[in-house]
């Protein structure tokens, strides 16, 4: 607690009082909560650069293969399998990871529950750290000898435990050492949040008024700690595997190859619940707010966050029906999968429930928090495909998954993401994002984010499976139709790509040259809105704030004002 | 549905695209439902100026049944798809043709980086005999005939896929993975790898040919017994001399990629 006090003691002195402060202790080692969600968030932007210029490569190689691709040159088949792989680590542990958890969860919490700090600012400013650090050796992994792991984000060994299969040695070392460092930051982070909000709450906030965010981001924390465990030590085996040549997955010693699955999916699927609370949370948020409405069903929200949070342990065998497990299991683990699909659902359900007798305001948040419950639906309804074994056998390792789980995911990272930027950036940096411009990012994003997974379910259905650099070898994938539906994902996909510099435009143009921001643009309810825009080191100058009530007390019946601030005292 | 655009050529492949079909309309249904009620709200609820929202907690009884009762239709939904979705997962994957009360021939599938070896057991029916014949990324079965087919792999995970048969089994090392299956209609179609092995995952394709009673004897007498290919997997661990892992057939990884034009580093050549 000793920085959080003397860094509040700061801020009496204004902001004038950082200006001393050089580059590499403001940036680097930063204890303000704040400033480390931003370099979570700005290391998140710069890695989902990575991410998207690794999709744009090996999706032209699918839509025009062996041709030179513009800003890559031609892509050979290790070149497409380190490419996708990239792809998707980069995306969920690099970019949905840190933007949704370490940068909201850094910056909301503290200024939504009304304390000046996170209680352990020092661990906080260790696990960007190692974050950051994380996020070098995975760079570096380019650039070794072999090039970059191509063993899929999944990593399965054999092929990813020996440098003979994957013929990438170095470079899946660096992968694993680069996750396995990335999930000790997420540790140190988790541990802070559950902490802060157990114990730093504003005098007056009970459970029931904490905002739905920050319930979001502390079940996913949990979440995170309870299961990350198993694959941190199968990272470890793995990494023991590849450079000591023990063989914990190598059949031939006595290992058995299914235990990485196992450990791997009894992470990686609550992991998928880990990143969607807090998408969850922020469109509670923003709904609300831009509904004029309470939440429907504050509790019901809350528990059945709670209830996938806990079932979402049990349903990690629906990614191995085929993979070789006693078949007998694929029947326990249908039937826990779609369980699952009714918290899910019934959070969707409250969430149209808002909307009912609201008064609907059509601004870029809100359409990105709308999208959100659009889109994600048809990422959820997909999954029962997928979940219903004798489906599965069909649909596994196609372009079917690929495109649900991208219905699930983009949401996720980046509809949920863009919603908490544009809703937050007024207070995060004290001046307005363009809304028109924000409005053109919005459309440029949606619809060709449907032209490109539209197709690729359909793909999926006529038997497209995954991982593949060029269909040419296969006949029955080459007939009439399918290489024009490639083609289209692949134009929509350099569309939206292209949409995304309007957003980083916007977003460095208003950060320099937006309007001044009031303390309460969008005259919300929750405590960040009662710290000035952007908020001071220690967060509330004019002292903390008390809680009164419940955040969502939207158009109140004895209240003239339509919102009602938590931070607001008595009628 | 989907044998419109992929053939169903195996007992189970119209069951499997039934248990499709039948997801399809009930999630279909309530995803239509919930658009449909979702943009309905939004454009009904639009602001207006001097109108302001309604205050509800959703919390008392009443306005809980909104949330409740979609809850419990989605429970029954849930619960009709699980019980078509193992029924159809016990007939592919569970129950095994009974070799006492039909005719029922074996096959050996042994996938390695990047090809497919077959194992046929040629006239007699049986495995591991004089007359199988092994051949590499050619798979020939009989139409109308049953057959069980163990799976093995030489080196990293692969998966055989049919997609004519909408059956897919991962191929573990060190393992024997068993399934059945029964081709209804003759043609050539592809077999495909599923699971990522590495640089050559993309030129692992194979062909299965389904062929009628008397073409696929024809077959067997015209082609020579090659030597069985067993399942042995510490013997393919031994390393040649180049480092990579040696193989039983001429499919080498080396001569697999370079019979599909690509040189070691995956690149086509010329």
């Amino acid at each position: 607690m000793s920085a959080a006090t003397e860094t509040h003691g700061h801020a009496g002195h204004g902001h004038d009082a950082h200006h001393d402060e050089g580059f590499i202790k403001k940036y680097l080692w930063s204890t303000d909560h704040k400033m480390i969600g931003f370099q979570y968030l700005f290391t998140g932007i710069l890695m989902a650069v990575i991410g998207g210029f690794t999709v744009y490569a090996f999706r032209m190689q699918q839509a025009f293969p062996g041709t030179h691709i513009p800003g890559f040159g031609r892509v050979t088949a290790t070149d497409y399998n380190a490419l996708v792989t990239t792809h998707g680590s980069v995306m969920v542990f690099w970019v949905a990871m840190p933007v949704l958890i370490a940068a909201l969860g850094n910056y909301l919490i503290p200024l939504m529950i009304g304390c000046d700090d996170m209680v352990f600012p020092r661990l906080n400013r260790l696990s960007y750290q190692i974050f950051l650090l994380s996020s070098v050796v995975l760079v570096a992994s380019f650039f070794v000898e072999g090039g970059a792991f191509g063993g899929a984000w999944t990593s399965y060994p054999p092929l990813s435990a020996k440098a003979e299969y994957s013929l990438t040695g170095t470079g899946s070392s660096l992968w694993l050492t680069a996750v396995a460092l990335e999930f000790a930051a997420f540790l140190m982070g988790g541990i802070n949040f559950v902490t802060t909000v157990m114990n730093s709450r504003a005098p007056g906030m009970r459970m029931f008024d904490v905002p739905m965010v920050v319930w979001m981001i502390v079940i996913a924390s949990i979440l995170f700690m309870a299961s990350v465990g198993p694959l941190v030590a199968g990272a470890i085996m793995l990494l023991f595997d590849q450079q000591l040549g023990t063989g914990f997955f190598d059949p031939a010693k006595g290992g058995d190859p299914i235990l990485w699955q196992h450990l791997f999916w009894f992470f990686g699927h609550p992991e998928v619940y880990v990143v969607l609370l807090p998408a969850m949370g922020i469109v509670a948020e923003i709904i609300t707010v831009f509904s004029r409405k309470k939440l429907f069903g504050y509790k019901t929200v809350l528990y059945t966050a709670i209830g996938t949070g806990v079932l979402s342990f049990f349903v990690w065998a629906h990614h191995q029906f085929v993979a070789g497990i006693d078949p007998r299991m694929a029947n326990v683990f249908s039937v826990t999968t779609l369980l699952i699909s009714i918290p899910v659902a019934e959070m969707i359900f409250v969430y149209i429930g808002t909307l009912y007798g609201g008064s609907v305001k059509l601004n870029t948040p809100m359409l990105w928090a709308l999208s959100f419950i659009a889109e994600f639906l048809l990422g959820g309804v997909t999954g029962i495909f997928l979940g219903a074994s004798g489906a599965d056998v069909y649909f596994h390792d196609t372009y079917f998954v690929v495109a649900h789980f991208h219905y699930t995911f983009f949401p996720i990272a980046f509809i949920g993401a863009f919603a908490a930027i544009t809703y937050w950036f007024p207070k995060m940096f004290g001046r307005e994002m363009n809304d028109t411009w924000g409005k053109v990012h919005f459309w440029g994003t949606i619809i060709p984010f449907n032209g490109i997974f539209i197709p690729l379910f359909l793909l999926g259905a006529r038997g497209d499976h995954r991982r593949i650099y060029d269909y040419r070898h296969f006949p029955d994938l080459m007939k009439a139709g399918m290489q024009d539906l490639r083609v289209f994902a692949t134009v929509c996909l350099l569309v939206l790509l292209a949409f995304q510099v309007v957003f980083l435009v916007n977003l460095f143009y208003s950060l320099v040259r937006g309007k001044k921001a009031s303390a309460n643009p969008w005259n919300a309810n929750t405590l960040e809105w009662a710290a000035p825009s952007p908020p001071p080191h220690g967060n509330f100058p004019e002292g903390l704030p008390n809680c009164y009530r419940g955040p969502y007390e939207y158009s109140h019946p004895d209240r003239a004002e339509d919102f009602w601030p938590q931070h607001v005292k008595g009628a | 549905m989907i044998n419109k655009y992929v053939p169903s050529a195996s007992t189970f492949a119209p069951d499997i695209d039934n248990l499709i079909l039948l997801i399809l309309a009930i999630v279909g249904f309530w995803f239509l439902l919930a658009e449909f009620v979702f943009f309905g709200l939004i454009l009904k609820f639009k602001e207006e100026p001097g109108r302001k929202a309604q205050y509800v907690s959703g919390e008392k009884p009443e306005e809980k049944k909104w949330v409740s009762i979609p809850h419990y239709a989605t429970l029954v939904f849930d619960v009709i798809i699980v019980v078509m979705a193992v029924k159809v997962w016990h007939t592919v994957k569970i129950e095994m043709p009974d070799a006492e009360k039909e005719n029922v021939a074996n096959v050996r599938i042994i996938a390695q980086q990047w090809a497919w070896t077959f194992v046929h057991p040629g006239l007699d029916g049986k495995l591991d005999t004089e007359d199988d014949i092994a051949t590499v990324d050619e798979l020939h079965v009989q139409e109308g005939q049953t057959y069980v087919f163990e799976l093995t792999s030489r080196d990293v995970l692969h998966s055989f896929s049919v997609p004519v048969f909408r059956l897919k089994q991962d191929a573990i090392p060190g393992r024997i993975v068993k399934g059945w299956f029964k081709p209804t209609m003759t043609g050539q179609y592809d077999i495909q790898c599923t699971e990522i092995c590495g640089i050559g995952h993309g030129i692992m394709p194979a062909r299965i040919l389904i062929e009628s009673p008397e073409k696929h004897e024809a077959w067997m007498k015209a082609t020579p017994p090659t030597r069985s290919a067993p399942i042995d997997f510490i013997a393919t661990e031994q390393p040649l001399e180049d480092g990579k892992v040696g193989a039983l057939n001429p499919a080498t990884p080396d001569a697999a990629l370079a019979r599909n034009g690509l040189n070691n580093n995956g690149e086509d050549t010329p």
